[in-house]
């Protein structure tokens, strides 16, 4: 291959190739080309998506570090912050779903101890085709054990997430994954190199050629005969990468107790384009260079090319900065955790440039003072990739789709409508521990999770935290900007009904293909949407993620922006109302009974979806729901503190409406609800989010403190009796409605 | 006051629950490593949750040859008393120290739910507060909880009132519906279920406290004793 | 002289085997009519540093029944398969 072709089996374009050779004013040997295309891959540059993730407000008084560090950290008050971020892991997940999910849980929970932080939950936001199908079905089992598989072992509690289930996503499945973590305020560490001299040592397993994928073409390249590396198949190359969680156990346990010490001045995980990453975003974080021995990295197989160790991706490795005179205390810290560490560089001066300015260069050799292979400025592989302005144009069906308003829908068999809404995930969660730390008050299934603020070597608070992962494609389809907007209102519902106001907002980006210019609307939409949201409840975005390329056969997917939610209450002493209401209560719905700018819209819900309906009018963001998630929040925070309210079960309305909100409370207590007068089927369907199916045994006081606070409540019925009737033509036993939840989702895995 | 030895293996996930645990009902407990030899000055032990050595190979095959084992082995043999819960009961089957094996789940899928226990003896370091047919909700957490012994070992463990803990809705295939069993002299007990998570109501179940309750006040009662002392 | 070892691990015989039991069920939706009886193990390759086949026979043996195998409820078998 010559080497114009190179570059371009590479992934760099001609204009990138030339950027290149800007940068270093000489053509860039192999091995520089292939620190470049990896650096600047979509998946590490953002390049399609920086421009736009611009928008977003990221401060708040209560951010310690916004986007761009490993994971965000808030201050969570008591000396306790908290770190945050959410990824995707796609792509890996639909080749091999066990591994794929598994190192995806793995790679976040290493930005997540990178802060200081130790994991304390994880949640997995997942789509996938439908479940008649065979591969779906073997996506779903293989990645629902590789998260149990690894993240019960390493020992992080899964306390949540989605199961989406949608023909969009049956060739290109989504998993996300979100991690939280707590540390003591003053432990909080950065991924940054300083002070020359310092050493870098890489700690965690061996370097194999896992994950090399895309750059594996240097092999054919005719470069790999000239390092000494046969030229090896591609089944030698696998781009799959198997994750241990035993090995990460110990990382995590021995990275913990390096920053406990102080024995580190920065540390960085290994995740994307591997060593290069590392070292080139730690001292371009500095300011300072750094000399990475490429000899001196520990392999797992013989014969590896400069090339090769410096862009795998072989999982469960950390690069930490270390004084020279605490090596000997760090070595003997791994070695009780039988941890493998090994002095692989060293933090150089940077230099000044031709304009006299300072620039860190980062050097890999072979040998810390051997010959130089590769030299480039650490900051133009870490943050100087091109930005694209991608072309955008809004797709040609949109003015027709928006047009198409599901409200005609003949309203059919309201019972079954029901019953089809309801899945009980249960059979997914109960493959997942949701309990370690004895943290967990509300675990997988509900509104939101919340947990108790505690863990090993936190300060003791009777603080909680709670969080939620929302999405809704189904709406960001028709609109991106204002699905992404009631994305997030849904979402502060959720946090309200386990009474946590919300303080942080991670977004994970899943779109199509960024070449197409519908797509690259769709992105800059949905940004768009959440600023805007994010605006109106003074919510600042600490962390994100973009997955691009989701689609298969030239078909993208539904835009899908995953956005996860992290609400904090001051005393959480006594759970919250939950789900289960009593006989005798009085059910009540509160907040705005009907939307803008139609009082009941079907637009995007589960029952238009269900008809092939997929367009229409959304409802607008309504500051009246806002006010009632306030509400909410409020009742319930008291209730978790201990205190009197008068809410006695609360869930908010969502997927399938307040007939599925209604149908499972009844399921969860038992009891039933007749509500005489809903204002047609589209009232019993319509998804328009912040309103709440709260339960009372105190109306004249719920009635009176919600309008004080100016909510709206309508009153729905008194629950009692064992069948859940909706207006004249729905009517089911609650038996019924409790064994289709159990069974549905079983049933549909043909388990 | 007494002190539980809680051994942490690398992999260990619940050692901090545990010690957590116990320092709320007012007991004391401090983290012990696997490589230490000696564990003088403990009056009990407790082999917490989690996957020791990654649960490689089998659960808990690889923990028994831990150095710490040994010192286990002598002082549970000396009657002091020795608690495993889920990965610990593992280990102490692998061990030798309880008869029988745990298999994978019937489902073959990890499991994490509350599991309604019911007591089935009181001679045991671990359910002496509580009754015989008390039920007791507490969490499973397993993937490999599935007693199996051979008929043999099952008659053996009825006779001599050994079956502690039984599950009334047997979730994973257990023998006997079995979720916990005692040695013969009561000193050494292993369950799946975890009896930590189950100390509050906050997180849903208070019931695990009169297990444990019963586990400090062995405790308690071992560390009067004069001649026991857990060195290999 | 160095010795290419195998050790299968199976369950005895009457120890359930659910995940052999689960593979045995979805043959027939495969075709597989013709099989049954599927037990699931585990197998290992070692190589053994020993003065004699017998010898390496020996301390696999060994390995195989205090650490590779658990024998309340697995056997082991050993075989070795020649100079490594």
């Amino acid at each position: 291959m010559s080497d114009e072709a190179l570059h371009r089996a590479l992934g760099l374009t001609d204009d990138e190739y030339a950027l290149v050779e800007g940068v270093l004013a000489r053509a860039p040997n192999h091995l520089e080309l292939a620190m470049f295309a990896v650096m600047w891959s979509e998946h590490c540059s953002y390049k399609s998506s920086r421009l736009h993730l611009r928008r977003l407000p990221t401060s708040a008084p209560q951010v310690l570090v916004g986007p761009g560090e490993n994971a965000g950290v808030i201050d969570a008050g008591d000396g306790v912050a908290i770190a945050l971020r959410i990824e995707s892991h796609n792509h890996p997940s639909a080749i091999e779903p066990y591994q794929g999910a598994a190192t995806g849980v793995g790679g976040i929970l290493r930005d997540i101890f990178t802060m200081g932080a130790r994991p304390l939950a994880v949640m997995d936001p997942l789509f996938f085709g439908p479940p008649d199908d065979a591969r779906a079905r073997w996506l779903v089992e293989g990645v629902v054990s590789g998260i149990s598989g690894y993240g019960n072992s390493v020992g992080v509690p899964t306390i949540g997430g989605e199961l989406t289930f949608d023909e969009g996503y049956a060739q290109n499945p989504l998993v996300n994954v979100l991690c939280v973590g707590a540390l003591p305020r003053e432990r909080l560490v950065l991924g940054r190199a300083s002070g020359e001299g310092n050493l870098a040592v890489l700690l965690g397993s061996r370097t194999g050629r896992d994950g090399i994928g895309g750059v594996s073409v240097l092999a054919s390249a005719g470069l790999s005969g000239a390092d000494g590396a046969a030229a090896l198949d591609e089944q030698k190359r696998p781009s799959v990468q198997v994750g241990d969680p035993y090995e990460e156990k110990r990382l995590i346990e021995a990275c913990l107790a390096l920053l406990d010490e102080g024995l580190v001045v920065g540390i960085q995980d290994l995740g994307g384009a591997g060593l290069t990453c590392a070292a080139s975003e730690t001292a371009a974080r500095g300011g300072v260079g750094m000399d990475v021995d490429v000899t001196a990295v520990p392999l797992r197989e013989a014969g590896m090319a400069p090339w090769e160790v410096m862009t795998s991706e072989s999982q469960e490795r950390m690069l930490a900065i270390v004084r020279p005179e605490d090596l000997a205390a760090v070595e003997a810290l791994c070695r009780r955790w039988e941890v493998r560490s090994a002095v692989v560089g060293r933090v150089t001066a940077p230099v000044l440039d031709t304009a006299g300015a300072p620039v860190g260069m980062l050097r890999v050799r072979a040998g810390l003072d051997g010959p130089v292979l590769a030299e480039a400025p650490a900051a133009a592989l870490a943050d100087e990739a091109p930005l694209y302005d991608r072309p955008r144009a809004r797709p040609a069906d949109l003015e027709a789709r928006l047009a198409d308003d599901p409200a005609d829908e003949p309203a059919g068999d309201l019972a079954a409508e029901v019953l089809a809404t309801l899945v009980d995930p249960a059979w997914v969660y109960r493959q997942y521990d949701s309990q370690l730390f004895l943290n967990t008050v509300v675990g997988p299934g509900r509104d939101a999770s919340l947990l108790r603020l505690a863990g090993p070597g936190l300060p003791e608070s009777e603080r909680g935290f709670a969080l939620t992962t929302d999405s809704n494609p189904r709406w960001c389809a028709i609109d991106p900007r204002a699905g992404t907007a009631l994305t997030l209102l849904e979402a502060i519902a959720n946090l309200a009904c386990v009474g946590a106001t919300p303080a942080a907002v991670v977004n994970c980006l899943n779109f199509g293909n960024p070449e197409h210019p519908e797509v690259m609307w769709q992105l800059s939409e949905a940004v768009d949407g959440l600023a805007e949201a994010c605006r109106a409840t003074g919510l600042p975005v600490i962390g994100g993620n973009v997955s691009l390329y989701n689609e298969s056969a030239g078909r993208d997917i539904d835009p899908t922006p995953v956005l996860g939610v992290l609400g904090l209450l001051e005393r959480l002493v006594a759970p919250p109302p939950g789900w289960t209401w009593r006989a005798d209560d009085t059910i009540v719905l509160l907040g705005p009974r009907e939307a803008r700018p139609d009082p009941f819209p079907l637009a995007g819900s589960l029952f238009a979806r269900r008809r092939g309906r997929t367009g229409g009018r959304l409802p607008q963001f309504d500051e009246q729901a806002l006010s009632a998630c306030r509400f909410v929040a409020g009742e319930v925070a008291r209730a978790c503190a201990g205190e009197a309210t008068s809410v006695a079960a609360v869930h908010d309305v969502g997927a399938g409406g307040l007939a599925s909100a209604l149908a499972e409370m009844s399921a969860a207590s038992g009891v039933g609800l007749a509500w005489g007068d809903p204002r047609g089927h589209a009232e019993l369907f319509t998804e328009a989010p912040g309103r709440f199916v709260v339960a009372t045994r105190d109306p004249a006081a719920l009635v009176a403190s919600a309008t004080a606070a100016g909510v709206e409540v309508t009153t729905l019925g008194v629950a009692g009796g064992d069948r859940l009737v909706l207006g004249e033509t729905c009517d089911l036993a609650v038996a019924a409605l409790a064994e289709r939840c159990a069974s549905a989702l079983p049933a549909a895995l043909g388990l | 006051m007494s002190l539980v030895g809680v051994v942490v293996f690398p992999g260990s996930n619940c050692e901090h629950d545990v010690v957590r645990a116990l320092g709320a009902l007012g007991g004391r407990a401090e983290l012990v490593w696997h490589a230490e030899t000696d564990l003088s000055g403990v009056d009990a032990i407790v082999l917490p949750g989690g996957f020791a050595h990654g649960d490689y190979l089998r659960p808990g095959a690889l923990a028994r040859f831990s150095p710490v084992m040994g010192a286990v082995a002598a002082f549970a043999e000396a009657g002091g008393p020795v608690l495993g819960i889920c990965n610990g009961f593992q280990v102490l089957t692998e061990a030798g120290l309880l008869p029988g094996a745990l298999q994978k789940n019937r489902g073959l899928t990890f499991l994490c739910q509350p599991a309604t226990l019911v007591v089935a003896s009181t001679h045991s370091a671990l359910t002496r507060a509580a009754h015989v047919g008390d039920e007791l909700v507490v969490p499973i957490n397993h993937f490999s909880g599935s007693y199996v012994c051979d008929d043999a070992t099952y008659l053996s463990l009825v006779e001599h009132d050994q079956i502690v803990l039984r599950y009334r809705d047997n979730p994973n295939g257990s023998r006997g519906d079995i979720a916990g069993i005692a040695n013969e002299a009561g000193n050494v007990v292993g369950l799946m279920p975890h009896p930590e998570r189950a100390l509050d109501t906050l997180l849903g179940s208070a019931d695990g406290r009169v297990l444990l309750e019963g586990f400090l006040a062995a405790a308690d009662d071992a560390a009067a004793r004069a001649d026991l002392v857990a060195a290999p | 002289m160095e010795y290419a070892v195998r050790v299968d691990v199976t369950l005895k015989r009457g120890i359930a085997d659910p995940e052999g039991a689960t593979i045995e069920r979805a043959l027939p939706a495969l075709g597989f009519d013709s099989v049954h009886s599927v037990r699931t193990g585990k197998a290992f390759s070692l190589v053994v540093e020993a003065d004699s086949e017998e010898g390496a026979r020996e301390v696999a043996g060994s390995l195989a029944t205090r650490l590779l195998s658990n024998p309340v409820i697995e056997d082991a078998a050993v075989s070795v398969a020649g100079v490594a």
